[in-house]
């Protein structure tokens, strides 16, 4: 067991990872509405606690991957600002060269492997990487991501399957967020708790509501520990909420004003920040934020400077080797 | 008549069909309370209630295979994929399932299904929710493939899928379902399968074409009229079954060919329709057919490149001037 760092240094630090997340989806919506990012654009607001949480509880050395809805996971792994917003901007100092788009970050150095576009279909991928690592003797865990929309999918279903069966050290990480698009989990799961979906499978599961950073960092890390320690899959199903669309293009009809209001009242990075400036930390907070936002504009300046990709591109991103024709 | 957009069209297709035979329904991702991702099943909850617009979580295999199970004894589902891309996760139920039950069963069961989404690109949605999938699907014996480009060919070719005894998958797209068109009214005017439309008459050059890229081909089309070149613009709208005799016709006026469509090179819907006119028009053709496609590769998120790899008019016409030994 790890002993874990409490300090307000740390909480700091995951407050700063949070903001940049916030700020950055910001922005980003901003360039969409002006038309400089193209495509879906599903943005992580109101959910940052999760991405930041976790990678706080993961060693850089451990895989993770996640759906679309990808920009957190990204940010909170270590990716620049600069390669996250460049990649929206299509351009080709991008993380994924301007090929990907919103969807598909990538960053080999950090450990994110990917934001995926269908539904469920990445799941077995993060089981197939954590396969590997028992198979070279390795002692890292994979954490893959998704949202409870997923969790009536096959894929999901065979991931955890064969997870359990192969004892392969994976976490699985159901951010339920409420809605899958318009649809309320009421209607798209016949149970209300997703972490029941493990008994089945005879795995471990896990349940509790993203409150705090620190909270998620705390309950993921003992999770982590374990399925290092064992070998054993875990099922977790975090409750959360998005604040924005499920992507720019919805106008989040099926929703009321006041639920929405309601749990942005709960919003975990105002409470980060009021629970900082309460130990103190004002001077801090306004020195790290000051930090953000400079980042963020700089990013912006970087995505809009930036040169895109040209046709020469395609065909050595399509295959390592010799184009097959 | 009336005009309409082509996702009314649509949906006045399953409305019509609906209310004449009740064994029709409709099952998708948020068709019903949300009114539709592309909001082609607009208001079709309150009209005809959940159990007639079933809202289905994101299971594609999962109500593909009920559907198809419903199909056999006797419904007659319309199965909404929220985009074709997404049609892949239900492939096996469709390749091995929809396809073949009749064959297998020696013809005693058959699948009265409608699968329909919205196909191929649609703006900078990147790799994987680009696909032109009839590619795939059109190789399948025991199932039809329709791509219409109209608000009129939606509309009646969705009834005479609505009404046919086999699976048909029907292809839609983003970027057609604000197009505006003339559309009949007599809910019992079917446009049949397996007919193609002349969309532009010509004698110079045939242009060959479905969905999206007729649009584009006419443009195409106009633009070779400015420099006196007279092209004739088929529109498939049927893909399986493949009117090859208007094909054929076309080219034995026209002597050259060029097909025009989303999809890779490889193989494809484009070099089934060259193979047909070599076999069966080759004494008239004056220049080898072209294909003007997608290139071989998958779909770059950004714009100019997307822009670059899917067929365009410039492409189009670089294909006919090459067709026609113009420099
Ligand atoms: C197989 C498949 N079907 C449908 C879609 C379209 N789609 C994209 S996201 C989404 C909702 C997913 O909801 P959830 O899993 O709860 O994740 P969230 O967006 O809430 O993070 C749907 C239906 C898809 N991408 N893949
Ligand atoms: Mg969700």
């Amino acid at each position: 067991m790890t002993t874990l760092d409490t300090s307000d240094e740390l909480h700091l630090k995951l407050y700063r990872q949070m903001f940049l997340i916030r700020r950055f989806e910001e922005e980003a919506a901003r360039a969409y509405a002006q038309g400089k990012i193209g495509g879906f654009l599903h943005l992580y607001i109101g959910q940052e606690a999760i991405a930041v949480g976790a990678h706080a509880a993961m060693r850089q050395d451990d895989y993770m991957l996640t759906t679309y809805r990808d920009h957190g996971l990204a940010l909170a792994r270590g990716m620049a600002p600069r390669a996250a917003m460049a990649e929206l901007f299509g351009k080709v100092t991008g993380c994924s060269k301007g090929l990907g788009g919103s969807m598909h970050f990538f960053d080999r150095e950090h450990n994110m492997l990917g934001g995926y576009g269908i539904v469920g279909g990445h799941i077995p991928i993060g089981v197939g990487t954590a396969f590997a690592s028992k198979y070279r003797g390795e002692d890292r865990v994979s954490m893959v991501f998704f949202g409870e929309g997923a969790v009536s999918i096959g894929d999901f279903h065979e991931g955890m399957s064969l997870a359990s069966l192969w004892r392969l050290p994976v976490v699985f990480v159901c951010e339920n967020n409420e809605y899958a698009m318009g649809t309320p989990i009421s209607r798209t799961l016949s149970v209300a708790d997703v972490s029941q979906k493990a008994l089945g499978y005879g795995m471990a599961r896990e349940r509790f509501a993203a409150e705090s950073v620190i909270h998620v960092r705390d309950r993921l890390r003992a999770i982590v520990d374990r399925v290092r320690e064992t070998s054993e899959p875990t099922l977790v199903e975090i409750q959360t909420y998005r604040f924005r669309g499920h992507s720019m293009s919805d106008p989040g009809k099926y929703r009321t004003k006041e639920e929405l209001e309601e749990r942005k009242r709960k919003d975990v990075v105002l409470r980060a920040r009021v629970e900082l400036e309460e130990k103190g930390q004002s001077e801090a907070l306004e020195r790290i934020e000051k930090e953000v936002e400079d980042e963020v504009t700089d990013a912006i300046r970087f995505a809009e400077e930036s040169p895109e990709p040209g046709p020469e591109i395609l065909a050595p991103t399509t295959y390592t080797g010799a184009f097959a024709r | 008549m009336s005009t309409l957009r082509y996702r009314d069209a649509v949906r006045a297709a399953m409305i019509e069909e609906m209310e004449r035979d009740e064994r029709v329904f409709l099952v998708g991702e948020e068709v019903g309370h949300y009114q539709g991702a592309y909001k082609v099943s607009e208001g079709m909850l309150e009209r005809f209630g959940p159990k007639r617009v079933i809202d289905a979580p994101i299971t594609e295999s999962g109500f593909t295979g009920i559907s198809i199970g419903a199909a056999m004894v006797g419904l007659r589902p319309i199965v909404e994929y929220m985009t074709w891309n997404f049609s892949a996760v239900a492939f096996d139920q469709i390749l091995n399932n929809a396809a073949k039950i009749r064959q297998m069963s020696g013809g005693q069961f058959s699948v009265p299904i409608v699968l329909r989404a919205p196909n191929a690109s649609a703006r900078q949605v990147g790799s994987q929710h680009s696909h032109a999938m009839e590619h795939f699907y059109a190789q399948v014996p025991g199932l039809k493939v329709l791509a219409p480009a109209t608000p009129a060919d939606a509309k009646g070719m969705l009834k005479s899928a609505i009404r046919d005894e086999d699976p048909v998958l029907f292809m839609e797209s983003e970027t057609l379902y604000n197009v505006k068109g003339e559309v009949p009214d007599d809910p019992e005017l079917l446009v049949p399968m397996g007919v193609a439309n002349v969309a532009r008459e010509g004698k110079d050059v045939t242009i060959i074409a479905w969905s999206r890229l007729t649009h584009v081909s006419l443009e195409a089309a106009a633009a070779l009229e400015k420099e006196g070149i007279s092209a004739e613009v088929i529109d498939l709208r049927s893909i399986r079954p493949l009117d090859e005799e208007a094909i054929v016709k076309s080219v034995r006026k026209t002597h050259r060919a060029v097909v025009a469509y989303e999809g890779w090179p490889f193989g494809g819907v484009g070099a089934e329709i060259s193979d047909r006119i070599q076999r069966l028009a080759f004494d008239d053709l004056d220049a080898p057919v072209l294909r003007v496609s997608t290139l071989d590769y998958p779909m770059p998120y950004n714009a100019k490149l997307e822009q670059h790899v899917i067929p365009s008019v410039p492409r189009i016409l670089e294909a006919v001037n090459q067709v026609l030994y113009r420099s």
